[in-house]
């Protein structure tokens, strides 16, 4: 009798329990989700609901002004075409980079492999710092040049890092030794046997560089310093944050200005952020399985 | 987590005979591996040249930088660099402000993906789960300039979100970004918005890892559901907990320009000003190239003893340890 009672004011307890988990994570979806709707609303709602703070969930009196205009400015589209081959280019070297000294380090009969890992890992933990590095770029003569973008920072220890040990967990020792007993080159075997078993690993460094690019500043902000060459994110910032949208709308009338400028910040958030966002869905996997290949010690 | 280095010493070797067989063993491995030797080189230089050459101009530190004479015909000036720095009252400022804000997104930041990682895990239906997860890992694919875009605009003194809802509520509009003592919390808080859910990632594995053994166990012994997080979830998130605790407390002093700069402005300055933000002014848009280099070398070093002390510590305490 008595363990029945225990186990009913036990379960009840459970019960309140597991409901406040529900509603505290229920709390957390909706502030994580809330700017996000907020922010796509309005969007795509008048400039003049925008400003005089009319939307609060729901776009308010739909409309796509403030995405023709971005399409019509062409500092906008300049920086996105940009980031479009930043994006692109950066992440084929930074692949490529990574693939040629991750494979090599996956070896076992590759000598020097450990001291070579050390060299590597050891910049994870100490650098040079910022200006010494600049003046590296500025001898190389990259400044205010597309490499200075794509180079300098093209690798990622991390990414090295998960790639070995990709490799060398999935790529089978019998296979190597066979392809060598075969004649089969080094880099033949790399062509045709590892990146062909390597898809997931190219999946995620691929992701992981194109993301981060994208999304990248720094670099620009401190290498670049023709307008031409800004990627998206640098345009933003201008925009956005230094509030500089004079450039766009000389022809308009003040009121008319400033309530575009405010719209014209929130289209150009979705508008730099959704083609991220709505691919990331379908290759959140990747990106799991990216940070948790590298906790696996090995 | 996987900063393991490899350390098979040839050194501690018996000298002789280890050096004729290790040249053997390296040129039998150049001869049959060449090519990849060949591939390997790319990125090594990649390495040498911005990350490894940049360490040796870091001895502008110790020099006066001129431009004509170039970084290594500039005269030494020893330690100078570094007395203007500790001498200079900004240093006790720059200090307190970078361990302040570092230490407020520890103190904050730390728990709440472990809390929220243990929340999903108890959660049954697999569709509310994922649900959520997709959510709170998503605004970790904004990028920073998005970010503080998304924060200025919410928190703008007259149009802002924020503040159209406290006029609502009959109170006045607070400049947010203005006031220097809110500059730590909305750094930090919006930094929990971002990345609690990404952080969450690498708990729920560990959680999923634990041995299922462990739970009916728990379930004989009628434990409540509180009980099994605290006595089977929490120890067997412990390793993980302390890995991810090295890295965070070993960081302190390196917490990101990107964010802070972009947020930053001269009503904030008081306390947004942190040590890569200055180097940031002091040496690019200054041009005082030696002071800054010296600034971010003691930065650096100062990462560096705290990740060796840190690493140290938990290694003396549990088992746990970067290497």
């Amino acid at each position: 009798m008595t363990t029945m009672n225990q186990k009913i004011r036990e379960s009840a307890g459970d019960r309140v329990f597991m409901y406040g988990i529900y509603i505290i994570l229920t709390l957390v979806l909706l502030a994580v989700i809330y700017p996000l709707i907020y922010i796509l609303s309005s969007s795509i709602s008048s400039p003049s609901a925008v400003t005089s703070g009319k939307v609060w969930l729901w776009p308010v009196d739909i409309s796509f002004k403030g995405f023709k205009t971005l399409f019509n400015t062409p500092q906008i589209m300049t920086g996105y075409g940009n980031s479009l081959f930043y994006t692109a280019m950066g992440t084929f070297i930074s692949v490529a980079l990574t693939v040629m000294i991750a494979y090599p380090l996956s070896r076992k009969t590759f000598f020097g492999r450990s001291p070579i890992m050390m060299i590597i890992t050891f910049t994870m933990i100490f650098s040079g710092g910022l200006i010494p590095t600049y003046m590296v770029v500025k001898s190389l003569h990259l400044i205010d040049t597309r490499w200075a973008l794509l180079i300098p920072n093209a690798i990622w220890v991390w990414q090295i890092i998960i790639a070995r040990s990709f490799f060398q967990s999935s790529i089978p020792e019998e296979l190597i030794e066979a392809s060598e007993i075969d004649g089969c080159s080094d880099l033949r075997f790399m062509r045709s046997v590892v990146i062909p078993l390597s898809k997931p690993i190219l999946a995620v460094l691929v992701l992981m560089y194109a993301v981060g690019q994208w999304n990248a500043y720094f670099d620009a902000l401190i290498y670049l310093k023709s307008a031409n060459l800004f990627p998206l994110q640098l345009v933003l910032r201008s925009i956005i944050i230094q509030n500089n949208s004079t450039g766009i709308m000389d022809a308009m009338k003040q009121v008319e200005r400033q309530q575009l400028s405010e719209l014209l910040k929130y289209a150009l958030i979705v508008v730099a952020t959704l083609p991220v966002l709505m691919i990331y869905p379908f290759v959140q996997r990747y990106f799991v399985q990216g940070m948790l290949v590298g906790s696996v010690k090995g | 987590m996987n900063v393991e280095i490899a350390v098979d010493q040839p050194a501690k070797m018996p000298a002789k005979r280890t050096k004729r067989s290790l040249s053997g063993m390296a040129a039998r491995s150049f001869k049959k591996h060449w090519q990849l030797y060949i591939i390997v080189t790319p990125p090594l230089l990649y390495f040498f040249i911005f990350k490894y050459y940049p360490m040796l101009n870091a001895v502008l530190a110790f020099k006066d930088y001129n431009v004509i004479k170039g970084i290594w015909g500039s005269p030494w000036v020893g330690m100078r660099n570094f007395k203007l720095f500790f001498n200079n009252p900004i240093f006790w400022d720059l200090i307190k402000n970078t361990v302040y804000l570092s230490g407020y997104l520890l103190l904050a930041g730390f728990p709440i993906p472990i809390l929220l990682a243990l929340m999903l895990n108890e959660v049954r239906g697999n569709k509310f789960k994922r649900l959520v997860q997709l959510v709170t890992f998503a605004p970790y694919f904004i990028s920073t300039v998005v970010m503080v875009s998304i924060i200025m605009l919410f928190l703008a003194p007259r149009l802002g979100f924020v503040n159209v809802l406290l006029n609502h509520l009959g109170l006045d509009s607070i400049n947010f970004l203005g006031e220097p003592g809110m500059f730590r919390s909305i750094y930090v808080w919006s930094d929990i918005w971002q990345t609690a859910g990404y952080s969450a990632v690498i708990y729920l594995a560990a959680l999923a890892g634990i041995d299922p053994t462990l739970y009916e166990a728990a379930k004989v012994d009628g434990a409540s559901r509180f009980q099994k997080i605290w006595n089977v979830d929490l120890p067997g998130l412990l390793p993980t907990i302390v890995i991810v605790l090295i890295l965070n407390v070993g960081n302190i002093m390196a917490i990101g320009f990107e964010k802070v700069y972009l947020l930053q402005n001269p009503l904030n300055l008081v306390n947004s000003n942190i040590i890569s933000t200055y180097v940031y002014s002091i040496g690019l848009l200054n041009a005082n190239y030696s002071f800054a280099t010296a600034v971010g070398l003691f930065n650096s070093v100062i990462n560096l003893v705290l990740l060796v002390l840190v690493n140290s510590l938990a290694k003396r305490f549990s088992n746990n340890s970067l290497w």
